[in-house]
């Protein structure tokens, strides 16, 4: 298509249900109270030129070229701000109107660079086109802003004042649209001037990065680095991001086959038009000259690669797929979907699994995320995905943050949240770690809860135990829509005073009387909604964790409305998608069990082959089968486990013993040092599907460029399976997803038709529900009625001692992305090059360790060596990294104690010592040269 | 005839007297304000609305009104704030109230505070007034110790708390929203209206602002009645009002008289007179810096009020007399304004921002006399542009003089542009 242009209504839509009369240019226009004149004008498609107004910002009013005569009125006031009113009789356009805005336009441009008016891309050069005006009487030589330098320091976008007209629309984005406040206005009157931060560069400054800035510019300002290098571009592809579980749309803005930008579609549900540093800018890493764009085999891992046509690779991998089947059997192979693949291709990746393979070996990496809050929401509420859509958010009176880092990991849904949290809605933080919530701009937690890792049961238990002794329980809730008996039961449990905050506070750390008024917040402040991340999942206990936040949400009456509900923030673009898509080993798409005979025979006939009715393995469980020697052909799209999973040194035991690995990927990957065939894959921007995000939103992606490697990765899918023997056809993946329409009864309702028609929907999308489903267990809970669970406090046998006596716990940061494969080949390594152990002030002194210097990070399973950060964020006893960087080995110091239900990883709680060093420990040296790990720690 | 010193509301106006609680009592501050109070709300917005007064502050709204605006039952705090950042050139009116009767302003502020339905106050002072915050502070202080104000204030039943705030030195922030934005925090940025104050004002809730002359007449009209202060002025200029005669006159001073005054009158008597003479006299700037000038021959018979200096195409403004006698450069004084003008915008509107600019440029050009006769028309077309096209008045108030320069001196400017020309043509 070609480039689209959204419409810009000049101010907010207001949502008032009474409408007003009024007559514009003679037209009659008829729309809610409260609209602008200017907006109203423009709907009827009458335009108002303006230059300080955009529909996702409050009117300022500053420009004063949307001026209108109003009967009845002294003077001309600016549209924007004058709200109609019934019967209004309203001129947009006179000699009088346009000569003052001509003045204004030649007001601007006595203090603006004389090409401006010939480039023809910004609204203000659009403006002094519509008006003719071509020369200027005020001439340029009176005082003005011009050869003011130019801030370049920003990788992704310019800022040059003498192309600002001081309309404060990126100052007022950043503050209404981000809610970072990073900009200004700084000085007054004529020395007016954008400052961010205290008068700093953009890229030294609290700016983040997240665009919103630079799409509000109407001149060229604030202006992308790719477009002054490339110039506009000419056509537009609207589809999904790629990066985490938001979901957002995006316009892929391309030059010929090149992408120009990623510009934040306005009609994405997800995002509203918002997007963040990732899904703005990092999207230079798919023309990346790493990316692999050639087949590749070896039959050794201590051999090199071999570069082959996509015949013979996939040949290669069938054939030794079939011999290893002979001889170990049907249990010696398996595979991985990945969540950054589509719904479609996951779907594939399990169906030839479970078809041409016969196994049900296949698992996701939701597997060491995401995977307690499928078991724990399912068992309670009766479906595996959170309540609630982003909207809802809007509708909260108190938010409940449980480990998770919504504006590192979630920006764009953080920046909703915070509009929310400014608006007056109570915030409850528990984490150990001081997140940005916690206080930032015009946000402050009601109450933080500190909690150590490894606690969150017995938090959750003491705040359920608070709402059940103070009787905050909404009785009429759980009657109607819960089972009594399985709630009286947990009422007995929870109200033992083992579940008090005054004795949960020996685990938690957390003062009682904190817990309490948390507590009451949250069961007596209105619409309350739990917001949670891995931090509740990733533990020991993380299915009981989810499970307690579904009972205390049920005992309160916080599900089945908009401002309520128990909402996981997915990490990844599809992981809500690829567990949908029956990616694990027990359950088919849309989470029917393996034994069901129902869903089997679904697929039997379907698929035309006999199903296996026992589960397969799980990631850890093929790993260790693999360790074992009795797993062998493993097919990996789109994962890093080797870098991802925890333990690395019993990962690499495993695939060192697997006699044919077939990684899928855009890159060379950890993974990939011991795979025999290499598939290269297929990025977001080089195919057709579908994702689905954390609030069960299914998004189009489309095609912007073709395939590097010449195939989809659907595609490559669709002929390993053919040559393993087991023929799919499909011309498009509208064909797939047909067919998991036909098969699944919560996707009854979803087809590539629906998605364009309606943008996107939320599944369940059926008969029942035909344009999908925003907030879950309204009339019922899904189950039934919702079940209360028992949620005993264990605490995890990862203990800290005087050998080991701090806790490591892990999470992400904002420029980063997981395991980096695509950030880090972008600019976003330019805030950070590393991952960074934070430690509290008073455990590095008593270490002797001063900020910046290498530490060894040493824990039962290994050891690694990370650069410091001494930081107050951490409280005393415990440290924190990421793990974006392999060189940096996170993971080869995290256990393989995991969740009781699900195997997820229990990432969050490490005992760990901390010592200064001076040398990289031996598994960094043995797995990068020197090179490769000074590249990384001498970055300045 | 002459206002009478009985019928004078500021009677310590030059500090003759303590300004403290025992002295300003005596003066008859402060007497019967529990009575006040006890005749309620209604009745004290009435008796306003029948004073006639209207806004000391430069715009001349009716005070009864704009207090009858506040909602009655808006489920959030109402807020009187008062204006006390008084930074007009030429204007020096408010600093004497707060110097020397600053419990006029305190227990004005308990009874309009009252009227409005507000538990809590706000006096919003000019940075620069050091001493005078000072002063209130005290005022303030003792009224709180004598239970004046605070809790049950006056024993009236009515909670009232008062606060001073001290501006940071922004003209802009005399300007009622852009002054909210200030005392909120933020930066002194005047709003848009809709909404106005009286429905959303200090942190979004119902707020009047008044200016600090207006708050500190409010108890003596309660206590006379609002027909003894409409028995002052002509019709729809009611009441006594202070005047502040400053520039070329004998003896400049602060002076209470009655609205309406010819202005003759009052420069001749309460000034002493202009420097040299009446005949001496060249141009008066007859409201604060932002009002248009008058020429002798319109001074010889306008009256001060809102409506007579309205009509004269000037204002009565904040009813700063600047007086210009035959020895002032004109055009100089007017650029002289531009430029503080140009110095004192917000930068939010681009009319005022690089407006202000363009004229300021402009006048130094005139002022030399290096301009085309044609950019005269300029000059006031760009000032045309700014007038009434910006979200606040500072806009007009930087066209307004320019406007009155060319109105009654174009001849000078123009003899100095031929003058200029002749002279460079060699």
């Amino acid at each position: 298509m070609a480039l689209l242009i959204e419409k810009d209504y000049g101010t907010p839509e207001s949502k008032a249900e009474k409408n007003v009369t009024a007559t514009i240019d003679g037209k009659k226009v008829s729309i809610p109270e409260g609209t602008s004149v200017l907006r109203a004008a423009r709907e009827a498609d009458i335009d108002i030129p303006a230059l300080c107004a955009t529909d996702s910002l409050q009117p300022y009013g500053s420009c004063r070229v949307c001026l209108v005569e109003i009967e009845g009125r002294r003077g001309f006031p600016a549209s924007c701000h004058t709200p109609v009113e019934d019967g209004m009789t309203i001129r947009t356009t006179s000699e009088k109107i346009e000569k003052l805005r001509r003045g204004v336009t030649e007001l601007y441009l006595s203090d603006h660079p004389e090409d401006m008016a010939a480039d023809g891309r910004s609204e203000m050069a659009t403006l002094a086109e519509n008006l003719g005006l071509t020369e200027i009487r005020y001439g340029r030589e009176g005082k003005n802003h011009l050869q003011t330098p130019v801030d370049e320091s920003n990788p992704y976008f310019v800022f040059d004042p003498e192309k600002c007209i001081v309309c404060a629309r990126c100052v007022r984005a950043c503050e209404e649209t981000q809610g970072t406040f990073a900009l200004t206005v700084e000085g007054r009157g004529f020395d007016s001037k954008i400052a961010a931060s205290q008068n700093e560069a953009f890229f030294d400054s609290e700016c983040v990065s997240c665009g919103a800035c630079v799409q509000a510019c109407p001149t060229d300002a604030l202006i992308e680095k790719s477009v002054l290098e490339n110039g506009m571009p000419e056509r537009s592809v609207v589809t999904t991001c790629g990066y985490c579980g938001v979901g957002c749309s995006f316009k892929a803005e391309l030059k010929g086959d090149e992408v120009v930008r990623m510009m934040p579609h306005k009609d994405g549900k997800a995002n509203h038009g918002h997007s963040c540093i990732k899904g703005r800018f990092a999207y230079g890493y798919v023309m990346h000259p790493e990316r692999v764009k050639k087949p590749m085999i070896r039959k050794s891992i201590e051999d090199a690669w071999q570069e082959v046509s996509w015949q013979e690779a996939i040949d290669y991998a069938a054939s030794e797929f079939k011999r290893i089947r002979e001889k170990y059997g049907k249990d010696a192979v398996g595979g991985v979907t990945s969540s950054r693949c589509t719904n479609e291709e996951t779907y594939l990746v399990q169906k030839m699994l479970r078809a041409a393979a016969g196994t049900n070996n296949v698992d996701t990496c939701a597997r060491v995320c995401h995977s307690p809050t499928g078991y724990g929401l399912k068992t309670t509420l009766g479906t595996s995905a959170g309540t609630q859509h982003f909207d809802s958010v809007e509708q909260a009176d108190v938010i409940m943050v449980i480990g998770a880092n919504p504006t590192d990991a979630h920006p764009v849904f953080a920046s909703q949240m915070k509009r929310r949290l400014r608006a007056g809605a109570k915030l409850i933080v528990a984490d150990p770690r001081k997140i940005d919530l916690v206080r930032s701009a015009h946000i402050e937690a009601a109450y933080h809860l500190p909690l150590q890792p490894g606690s969150n049961v017995a938090l959750i238990n003491a705040i359920a135990h608070v709402v059940v002794t103070e009787d905050l329980i909404d009785h009429d809730y759980v009657q109607k829509f819960c089972d009594r008996e399985d709630f009286e039961v947990w009422r007995e449990f929870i109200a033992d005073p083992q579940n008090s905050p005054e004795n949960m506070q020996q685990f938690t750390g957390v003062a009682a009387e904190d817990v309490r008024g948390a507590a009451r917040l949250y069961a007596s402040g209105g619409n309350a909604a739990i917001y949670y991340g891995l931090g509740v999942t990733e533990h020991s206990q993380g299915s009981t964790m989810v499970m307690g936040m579904a009972n205390l949400a049920m005992a309160t009456g916080n599900l089945g409305k908009a401002g309520a509900g128990v909402n996981p923030l997915r990490g990844q673009n599809n992981v809500q998608g690829s567990c949908d898509m029956g990616s694990f080993p027990h359950e088919f798409p849309g989470y029917r069990h393996v034994s069901e005979d129902d869903a089997r025979n679904i697929y039997e006939k379907e698929w035309g082959v006999t199903l296996d009715k026992e589960p397969g393995l799980r990631i850890p469980n093929m790993i260790d089968a693999a360790v074992a020697g009795a797993f062998k052909w493993m097919y990996v799209q789109g994962e890093d486990i080797a870098h991802s999973d925890p333990n690395i040194q019993h990962i690499e035991a495993g695939f060192r013993k697997m006699e044919c690995v077939i990684v899928q990927d855009i890159f060379m990957t950890e993974t990939a040092r011991y795979a025999h065939v290499f598939l290269p894959g297929s990025s977001f921007l080089e195919k057709d599907g579908t994702f689905t995000n954390a609030e069960r939103r299914i998004n189009r992606v489309r095609k912007a460029v073709e395939p590097l490697a010449g195939l989809a990765d659907w595609e490559a899918t669709c002929a390993l399976s053919k040559a393993m023997g087991y023929p799919m056809e499909y011309t498009h993946p509208s064909e797939i997803m047909d067919e998991i329409a036909r098969t699944t009864p919560s996707f009854a309702g979803v087809s590539y038709e629906k998605l364009d028609r309606l943008g996107s929907v939320q599944w369940p999308c059926n008969d029942a529900a035909p344009d999908g489903t925003p907030v879950m267990h309204v009339e019922k809970i899904v189950r039934g009625l919702g079940k209360f669970m028992l949620t005993g406090f264990v605490p995890t046998e990862e203990r800290s001692t005087r050998k080991f006596p701090l806790l490591l716990t892990t999470g992400r940061i904002l420029s980063q992305y997981n395991v980096g494969t695509q950030t880090r080949r972008t600019e976003n390594s330019k805030w950070t090059s590393e991952d960074l152990l934070e430690i509290h002030p008073h455990d590095a002194e008593q270490r002797g360790i001063r900020d910046g210097e290498l530490v060894a990070v040493t824990s039962r399973k290994g050891e690694t060596v990370l650069r410091t950060k001494i930081s107050e964020r951490v409280q005393p006893g415990v440290v924190y990294t990421t793990f974006h960087f392999a060189e940096s080995g996170t993971n080869v110091v995290t256990t393989e104690f995991s969740d009781w239900a699900t195997e997820c990883p229990e990432y969050k709680v490490t005992a760990v010592e901390v010592r200064p060093t001076n040398r990289f420990s031996n598994w960094q040296d043995e797995h990068f040269s020197q090179e490769e790990l000074q590249n990384i720690y001498d970055r300045p | 005839m002459l206002l009478q010193d009985k019928d004078r509301i500021f009677t310590n106006l030059y500090g003759w007297e303590d300004a403290g609680l025992k002295a300003a009592q005596k003066r008859g501050d402060w007497n019967g304000t529990k009575k006040l109070i006890g005749k309620g709300r209604d009745w004290i917005i009435e008796e306003m609305k029948k004073s006639g007064m209207r806004g000391r502050g430069g715009a001349g709204f009716p005070t009864g009104l704009k207090w009858s605006f506040m909602p009655k039952d808006s489920g959030k705090p109402h807020y009187i704030v008062i204006n006390a950042d008084e930074s007009e050139p030429g204007t020096c009116k408010d600093r004497d109230i707060l110097r020397f009767e600053p419990h006029k302003l305190v227990e004005g502020a308990l009874l309009s505070g009252f009227a409005i339905g507000a538990n809590a106050g706000y006096i919003y002072i000019r940075g620069e007034f050091y001493n005078e915050a000072v002063a209130v502070q005290k005022a303030i202080d003792e009224a709180y110790d004598a239970g004046m104000i605070g809790k049950n204030a006056c024993k009236s039943g009515w909670d009232f708390e008062l606060y001073l705030h001290r501006g940071a030195g922004a003209y802009i922030c005399g300007e009622e929203s852009a002054l909210l934005n200030s005392l909120e925090g933020k930066k002194g940025m005047p709003r848009n209206k809709p909404p106005f104050p009286a429905m959303a004002g200090l942190y979004s809730c119902p707020t009047t602002v008044n200016n600090v002359e207006t708050i500190a007449a409010v108890p003596e009209i309660l206590r006379r009645g609002g027909s003894w202060f409409a028995s002052f002025g002509n019709e729809n200029n009611h009441g006594t009002k202070l005047f502040c005669i400053s520039g070329h006159v004998n003896r400049p001073c602060n002076v209470e008289d009655a609205l309406s005054i010819p202005l003759k009158e009052l420069i001749e008597k309460h000034a002493g007179g202009v420097r040299g003479g009446w005949d001496n006299l060249l141009a008066v700037i007859p409201g604060g810096s932002s009002t248009p000038l008058l020429p002798k021959s319109v001074c010889e018979t306008v009256l001060m009020d809102f409506d007579s200096l309205r009509a004269a195409q000037s204002s009565l403004g904040t009813a700063g007399v600047i007086v210009m006698d035959k020895s002032t450069d004109i055009v100089q004084a007017i650029c002289r304004l531009s430029q503080f003008y140009w110095h004192e915008s917000c930068g939010q509107c681009t009319p005022c921002r690089e407006g202000t600019g363009w004229v300021w440029r402009m006048m130094q050009q005139m002022v030399r006399g290096e301009a085309a006769i044609e950019d005269i028309d300029m000059l006031l077309d760009v000032c045309g542009q700014m007038e009434g096209n910006s979200i606040c008045a500072h806009a007009d108030a930087a066209a307004w003089p320019v406007q009155g320069l060319m109105r009654h001196f174009r001849d000078e400017v123009e003899r100095r542009i031929l003058e200029y020309r002749k002279k460079h043509a060699a």
